[in-house]
């Protein structure tokens, strides 16, 4: 049973499903493909999680699977998993059928169809990026991902998107060209060494010259930091969360963004080891801003999915920072905040998403008192935004505490400000909540919600309708107003599930984790005590809280 | 150096003497056969004559002698005027495969309505009384068939020369019936026309370029064969300057062929003006062509004296990708913009040229200068022989539709075809899981093995560039809204040529991109130039 190929089957699964969705006859409002796009989705996620049964912790990479591929490049098709790899692969096809689940009904209008197989050939693609050990696989799906991304931003979501879609490609091009610098550099030292070679194992092994070491380092970075956007390459994020539907932005934020802080540690720590150390106080300053940055301007904004966008900066500025903090706390704090940041940024999005679809619009100054009306709404957007912001007891609370340990051990001064991000995010948590759930649910605004709708049905009888037009207009108030229906609970309630599970109980994750990065620790030539997260979290609450 | 003659000369030349054949056989038919039969014949035989001579490229390929212990294989042909040897196979077989797709571009009647694209009888003037009867007689041109064999015969001949004359007249066989091709179109025709002369005009002081540098080359070593050549170059010092100058003539002269900044400004008016099927075969062949005597001349007649034509080189391939990306930006003309691209596609191609050039410098297995350029010039062809092909099928009321306006939706009304052409475009762009992407990145890794690291960080700025611009024409097919006044393109339904052409181009994209071993094998296989 070893020898059966598990992560190829996982990541064939969704690529088998993107074809068949595609080529499935289209008729208007078919439920047909969405089923088997999701029968797909849940599919994938069995296998999931039999992975996840068989993995063993504490053995390094498993299930591997090495088969030349190009042997001129010294190119494979080699996958296997490792702790971080699982981590992600689960939070990958975890959040897949959600995604679908939540957006079920939401594309009718478009082609909902392709929207679908988009979002598998998403998961697909990233899932090998997440099992690769092959850095020219890595890197060829790495490129990839941006085709169904950018069809996915392009094609739904409101006006003004194709721009939004060109921006966001350009850049993760831009990005990923960079990288491809680094991709060929590290094929010209691998074949300086010897025979060229691309596995993950022949290159950690190589000896290289310093300055070749930091010119790698820089180009793989740059990469990394566009797709997980940190200061000043993040500019794509807000334009992109804020034109594409929300299923799109949890693909996008959620799982694709997770690469460039998953490269980090795959592959700057890795190959580059003491480039890393190296840069480690300019890549801390920049998560610093990161961090600081992305909460201001995300409290300035007043577009609900921009300021979703933006905390994000926000998190990867602290996850990379726990990244470059080089200790274990930090490093297992990261791991930790990736899934938490997934399962939390997930819920966030989609609340918002099930909001704007009731209200018409996205513009916080044109919400009030949606807990009047809809108070299942407004409680869960509530528990995921005190988990944003890193309430004890909710899990993100457990990965910012490690990765603020780090920060202090790092240096005092870089805890402080960090620290302070958690005040920010209080901040633009809790005055969003103010100011679009509680307060009164104001008829004045009403109108002008109303005529926001494209099909307004108020203004279209001229006369001789006025009771067809109050019945409508009534009727578009209670659609407004209506709160959260079965299969959009549903959708959120694992993910809500997830965030109390993690945050009484992280140990799970902290088990898959810690293996994983005492091999990185010890390879990049840092070794300390693992974190252990009942003792280090009281002390750190005393700290970090508020 | 002592070669033993082989005994069946004529048995390794034979694609080349086929193809050169039917040609000829092809001007007898124009001359005795009745009008009505003609069309068919010449399809038929420029299908047959070019098939059989890509069946006898791959035989001479496998037939091919081995030379001594080293990676070298082949031998001189012709008193040492010709050299078949595993690159020149190999660029025959390329010229051959799209020479085929040409030939089914070229035979598409379905989208004119019963006529082919081009002129019907290219000496009546346009607007004239004799254009009109042309057509309402139905006239059709069918030397085209000719032409393009006797073009396909030069594009062999010129990567197998041996020397500089026998390189001469190549270059004037596969030019002089492209200037003709270039200006038949049925439709625009002074656009056409007008693309024939400058073409031809610029053509021929190129040419000029050339034949002067070849006197002066000549001047230096004595002697017209590359290896010669070559060792005047190594023992000679004297008489530098003839050298240089020469060396910089001859440059100008092919770097005119593959369109390379500042040479370039013909690219784009002729890849406009020509009939599209002619643009196809053309963009895709003569680049081919042109790239494997460039590198036979500068790796085996002037490889020993890298240094002096290594920097000029550098500043080549640097500006032609910056231009030609920078320009295509600004276009607003399906084609003119691919004409551009194709610029910037060759300063990719020279980028890779730079690379280390023999294989016992580099490791096992380590890819070499030849064997990228060789792989990038393969991806090349399919991705743009598919994309003119998919041009040709995308039209308005005033026949083929280039104008971006008009291709606004288009994505929507034909989403299987503009799906191919996006395909194209993100294989010319370099995303992985496309053959332009194995390709840039084996030109770029020799070009970095070899220390050219400035000049890769250019490429990738210019492959940053030229991603803008093909990523907005997908946006422009896909998700753009159709202009609410003026006409917009539909896809017309072509024949079966040309969709067999367009989807062979996918095909070959595709594969190319997810398996390229094999084809990465078969160019490391054709060895080195031997002289």
């Amino acid at each position: 049973m070893n020898d059966f190929p598990w992560l190829t089957v996982l990541v064939a699964l969704p690529l088998v499903g993107a074809l068949a969705v595609a080529f499935l006859p289209k008729t208007p409002g078919a439920e047909l493909p969405k089923q088997v796009a999701l029968g797909f989705a849940a599919l994938t996620l069995a296998v999931g999680v039999a992975i996840a049964v068989q993995y063993n912790t504490g053995d390094g990479m498993q299930l591997t699977e090495t088969h030349s591929w190009v042997e001129a490049f010294g190119v494979h098709y080699a996958l296997g998993v490792d702790g971080l790899g699982l981590l992600m692969i689960l939070l990958t096809v975890v959040l897949t059928p959600i995604v679908m689940v939540a957006v079920w009904s939401d594309t009718d209008d478009g082609n909902s169809t392709a929207f679908f197989a988009w979002t598998l050939a998403l998961e697909a693609f990233s899932l090998v990026v997440f099992a690769a050990t092959d850095v020219f696989l890595f890197y060829v799906v790495f490129e990839a991902t941006l085709i169904p991304a950018y069809f996915m931003i392009g094609g739904f979501g409101r006006e003004g998107r194709g721009r939004a879609a060109i921006k966001f490609l350009m850049f993760q091009l831009g990005g990923g060209l960079v990288l491809l610098a680094g991709v060929i550099g590290l094929y010209v030292v691998s074949a300086d060494a010897g025979t060229p070679s691309y596995l993950l194992s022949d290159l950690s092994e190589i000896e290289m010259s310093t300055t070749a070491e930091r010119w790698l380092f820089v180009s793989f970075m740059v990469a990394f930091a566009i797709k997980a956007p940190l200061f000043p390459l993040h500019t794509w994020l807000a334009d992109t969360t804020e034109k594409a539907t929300t299923g799109t932005s949890v693909m996008l934020v959620c799982v694709l963004d997770k690469i460039g802080t998953f490269g980090m540690l795959r592959f700057c720590l890795e190959l580059f080891p003491n480039a890393s150390q190296w840069a480690t106080p300019v890549v801390v300053t920049i998560a610093l801003i990161s961090i600081i940055y992305g909460a201001l301007v995300a409290i300035g904004q007043d577009d609900l999915l921009r300021l979703i966008g933006l905390t994000s900066l926000s998190h990867f500025g602290f996850i990379t920072l726990g990244i470059f903090a080089f200790s274990s706390q930090g490093a297992s704090g990261s791991i930790l905040y990736m899934v938490n940041h997934g399962i939390g940024t997930a819920a966030l999005f989609l609340l918002a998403g099930y909001l704007i679809k009731r209200r018409g619009t996205s513009l916080i100054s044109r919400m009030s008192g949606v807990e009047k009306t809809a108070p299942v709404l407004a409680g869960l957007f509530l528990v995921a935004g005190l988990a944003t912001l890193g309430l004890p007891g909710l899990s993100p609370f457990v990965s910012e505490m490690l990765v603020l340990i780090a920060a202090f051990d790092y240096h005092w001064w870089v805890g402080a400000i960090a620290t302070s991000g958690i005040v920010l995010a209080a901040i633009y948590v809790l005055w969003v909540y103010q100011r679009v759930m509680a307060g009164p649910d104001l008829q004045a605004g009403e109108t002008a919600v109303a005529s926001d709708r494209e099909s307004d049905p108020v203004t279209e009888p001229a006369g001789g309708g006025t009771a067809t037009a109050t019945a409508a207009r009534a009727a578009t108030l209670t659609e407004t107003r209506r709160d959260l229906k079965t299969r959009e609970v549903a959708a959120v309630a694992p993910l809500m599930l997830a965030l109390v599970l993690f945050g009484f109980y992280p140990m799970p994750l902290l088990d898959v984790s810690n293996p994983t990065v005492h091999t990185l620790l010890e390879h990049v030539g840092v070794s300390d005590d693992e974190p252990v997260v009942p003792a280090t979290e009281h002390d750190a609450a005393e700290e970090g809280e508020h | 150096m002592e070669f033993d003659k082989p005994q069946i000369e004529y048995g390794h030349l034979w694609p080349l003497l086929v193809v050169l054949g039917v040609a000829c056989l092809g001007v007898l038919v124009e001359a005795f056969l009745p009008r009505e039969r003609r069309r068919l014949t010449q399809t038929i035989l420029a299908m047959l004559g070019l098939l059989a001579a890509l069946g006898g490229a791959i035989w001479v390929g496998l037939d091919l002698p081995k030379l001594g212990d080293g990676v070298a294989r082949g031998d001189l042909m012709m008193e040492g005027t010709l050299v078949v040897d595993g690159p020149t196979v190999f660029l025959w077989g390329l010229v051959l495969v799209f020479a085929i797709g040409g030939v089914l571009l070229f035979s598409e009647r379905r989208l004119e309505g019963g006529v082919s694209a081009f002129a019907g009888q290219a000496a009546a003037l346009p607007g004239t009384e004799a254009e009109r009867q042309a057509s309402t007689r139905g006239l059709e041109q069918t030397e085209v068939f000719p032409l393009l064999m006797f073009a396909v015969g030069g594009m062999m001949l010129f990567p197998a020369a041996n020397d500089l004359l026998t390189m001469f007249v190549a270059l004037e066989v596969l030019s002089l019936p492209l200037y003709l091709l270039s200006g038949l179109a049925r439709r625009r025709r002074l656009l056409s026309q007008e693309a024939a002369l400058k073409y031809f005009m610029l053509g021929a002081f190129s040419s000029g370029f050339f034949l002067y540098g070849v006197a002066l080359v000549y001047g230096f070593a004595g002697s017209m064969r590359f290896a010669d050549i070559n060792e005047a170059v190594r023992n000679d010092t004297e008489n530098q300057t003839l050298l240089l100058v020469g060396m910089g003539m001859l440059a100008v002269g092919l770097l005119f062929k593959v369109g390379a900044v500042p040479f370039h400004n013909w690219t784009p008016d002729v890849y406009q003006g020509a009939p599209t099927a002619v643009t196809g075969f053309m963009s895709a062949c003569t680049k081919i062509a042109a790239f494997g005597a460039l590198l036979r001349l500068f790796y085996v007649a002037f490889g020993s004296d890298r240094w002096s034509w290594q920097p000029m080189m550098w500043v080549i391939a640097i500006l032609t990708m910056l231009v030609g990306s920078v320009l295509a930006i600004v276009q607003t003309d399906v084609k003119r913009m691919l004409a551009y691209s194709s610029v910037a596609h060759t300063g990719f191609i020279l980028t890779g040229v730079l690379g280390v050039q023999a294989a016992t410098d580099l490791a096992d297995h380590e890819v070499t200068s030849l064997q990228a350029v060789l792989f990038y010039l393969t991806t090349y062809g399919f991705a743009m022989v598919g994309a003119f092909g998919v041009v040709t099928m995308v039209r308005d009321s005033g026949g083929e539709s280039a104008t971006f306006a008009r291709w606004a939706g288009l994505g929507r009304r034909a989403p299987v075809i503009a799906g191919v052409f996006a395909f194209f475009l993100l294989s010319m762009a370099g995303i992985p899981l496309t053959a332009g992407f194995v390709g840039k990145w084996a030109v770029f890794t020799v070009a970095l093995s070899a220390g050219a690291w400035p000049v890769v960080l250019v490429a990738i700025l210019a492959s940053v560039i030229s991603v803008f611009f093909y990523v907005r024409l997908i946006w422009l097919m896909f998700f753009s809204e159709e202009p609410t006044e003026g006409e917009v393109a539909a896809v017309h339904t072509p024949s079966l040529a040309t969709l067999v052409t367009v989807a062979v181009g996918a095909a070959g994209t595709l594969v190319l991109g997810v398996v390229p071993g094999p084809v990465l094998d078969l160019a490391a296989h054709a060895g080195e130039f031997i002289r």
